[in-house]
């Protein structure tokens, strides 16, 4: 077992993995940190200390990029390698420089853009923020990472390329897509961090929410699906349910994502017909999402006591159920007579975080349990911390969904209510005033759900230095051994 | 002729219906090349073990130490 671990070691580039899951973590707690600052504000505004550089408007982003792009982005990045080199049997392409360069490309680019929102400098476009020279950074580092992907799934050693790798081609080749044409823009100039967007009115909203939700569709759906698709069987230690069902689960979600973006913008400008064909396939997708969650479920048929025994199972089908729930939820907002109530309120919020934490989160902390002790030739420093995140990370998440369920369907019943003369039946602030309790809980959710990560962060640590320290003790031993 | 095809082509009304087309049966085509062959089928799911196939848990913290109490 140890020998196959070195020879893993040796015939796959590790190095690279473990930046990108180390930075992973980082930005995971700093972006998750900055959210619950925010949140924190909104529920105590003196926290704002009359300081424009982290008021909500400008921290908001830095949240948002910190958790979705260097939390997700550098765990895709981490999972991706990993699973494209264990399943093709086969060293990423690219020798030491082009993947490195991924790394401090992707996060330095990160870095820039974040600095820049305390600032002001946005595009004001959703998931979209960085400006012009940013986009132009994240462009050439996509590219580099499709040929590294790519190339390395050309010299595979196995004759059928594995389902989580179509996911992940997938989530590369439509995030180039979906970023190319939302950030085109004209610079003010050469030397200025402003630019102006391509497109004018409607169709500027319709191409931000093309990319607003095929984002939330092929980066924090499809390629956490490739997470999901290696490490649910892996840590189960039995073969995924269906593999017809994977295959139909990635063309189905593949044909659909692209088509609903625009019931984002329900009620608004945008042609009718355009909202109700986004409605459509937002309730078409719910078989495909569930198609998957039931799929990955479905893998523990015959082994459901890990759910008891096991931490990181738990997590990695904690998440699969928050996918499920979350792919109900979103279909059913979607229906237009739902997104009248919905719309422009926190259950928006709720329905986002029962998403972001609850899939996207915990189906990244799981596989990080299981892939970073093998990465180090280890095990876990301790099973019995994982146990402690994974309660502070559901309790988070619950109190999190939970208060913006009532923060968010009580504000839409007031600001719809009327009084007998027709008139509105509440003022602005009397929402606000409503809202205050659910924002304190919200706060205190994301508060649990950062302290998990501050668990998971000394766990791993430990980990990875107990396996620095063991690594004198094998070198030694090799000539016994011999 | 190749005129009066671009031009039935590039009108949005045609163009919307034919893509749909397209996609609509290759889908089902997807579909019913994964499910309809017994023996495709079965070399489909075959693949399910492909992640299996490169196991190499990682070993317990007792065996990596005992190599060095076995030297002393």
């Amino acid at each position: 077992m140890a020998h196959s671990a070195v020879v893993s070691s040796e015939q796959y580039n590790y190095d690279i993995v473990k930046k990108f899951a180390i930075a992973a973590i980082v930005w995971g707690i700093a972006g998750m940190t900055a959210g619950v600052y925010i949140a924190s504000e909104l529920a105590w505004p003196f926290l704002n200390f009359d300081l424009a550089q982290i008021t909500f408007g400008r921290l908001r982003p830095v949240h948002t990029s910190g958790v979705i792009f260097g939390f997700g982005g550098n765990a895709l990045f981490a999972t991706s390698y990993y699973i494209v080199q264990r399943t093709c049997q086969a060293r990423l392409i690219g020798g030491k420089f082009w993947p490195e360069f991924t790394f401090w490309g992707w996060n330095l680019a990160l870095a820039v853009g974040g600095i820049g929102y305390l600032f002001g400098i946005t595009q004001g476009r959703e998931y979209a923020e960085p400006e012009w020279y940013v986009d132009l950074a994240i462009t050439v580092v996509w590219v580099v990472y499709f040929i590294l992907y790519t190339g390395t799934l050309m010299r595979r050693n196995q004759p059928h390329i594995y389902v989580a790798n179509w996911f992940f081609m997938s989530f590369i080749l439509a995030t180039a897509l979906l970023h190319i044409f939302n950030n085109l823009a004209m610079p003010i100039s050469l030397t200025s961090v402003h630019s102006y967007s391509l497109f004018s009115g409607v169709q500027d909203a319709m191409t931000q929410w093309w990319y607003g939700h095929n984002a939330v569709g092929f980066f924090l759906t499809a390629a956490f699906l490739g997470m999901m698709y290696y490490f649910v069987p892996k840590q189960a230690g039995r073969p995924v349910y269906s593999y017809r069902l994977s295959i139909v689960h990635f063309w189905a979600l593949s044909f659909m994502y692209m088509w609903v973006g625009t019931h984002h913008l329900h009620w608004t400008a945008i042609p009718d017909w355009t909202s109700t064909l986004a409605a459509t396939f937002s309730i078409l997708l719910l078989m495909p999402s569930w198609g998957g969650m039931i799929n990955g479920i479905m893998t523990l048929s015959g082994a459901w006591d890990k759910l008891r025994t096991d931490p990181i199972m738990m997590f990695l089908i904690t998440s699969l159920s928050f996918y499920g729930m979350s792919t109900f939820e979103g279909p059913m907002m979607s229906l237009k007579s739902v997104n009248a109530l919905s719309h422009y309120t926190d259950w928006t919020v709720g329905h986002v975080h029962s998403g972001a934490l609850g899939w996207v989160a915990m189906v990244s902390i799981g596989s990080f349990y299981h892939m970073i002790p093998r990465i180090w030739n280890t095990t876990l420093y301790s099973t019995k911390l994982v146990y402690n995140h994974f309660f502070l990370a559901t309790i988070g998440v619950i109190l999190y969904i939970t208060s913006m369920w009532v923060a968010g369907i009580g504000q839409g019943l007031m600001l719809r209510a009327f009084d007998q003369y027709g008139n509105l039946a509440f003022s602005f602030i009397e929402t606000v005033s409503f809202m205050h309790v659910p924002y304190i809980f919200r706060a205190i959710g994301g508060m649990f759900f950062v302290a998990g990560m501050l668990v998971m962060a000394y766990n791993i640590y430990m980990t990875i230095a107990r396996a620095r320290q063991e690594v004198p003790a094998t070198t030694t031993a090799t000539p016994v051994q011999a | 002729m190749l005129a009066t095809w671009w031009a039935w082509i590039t009108d949005l009304g045609n163009s919307k219906i034919v893509s749909l087309l397209i996609f609509f049966f290759t889908f089902i085509s997807i579909v019913l090349y994964v499910y309809t062959n017994k023996a495709r089928s079965e070399r489909l799911e075959s693949y399910r073990y492909l992640p299996l196939m490169d196991d190499d848990a990682p070993k317990p913290p007792a065996q990596q130490a005992s190599p060095k109490r076995d030297e002393k």
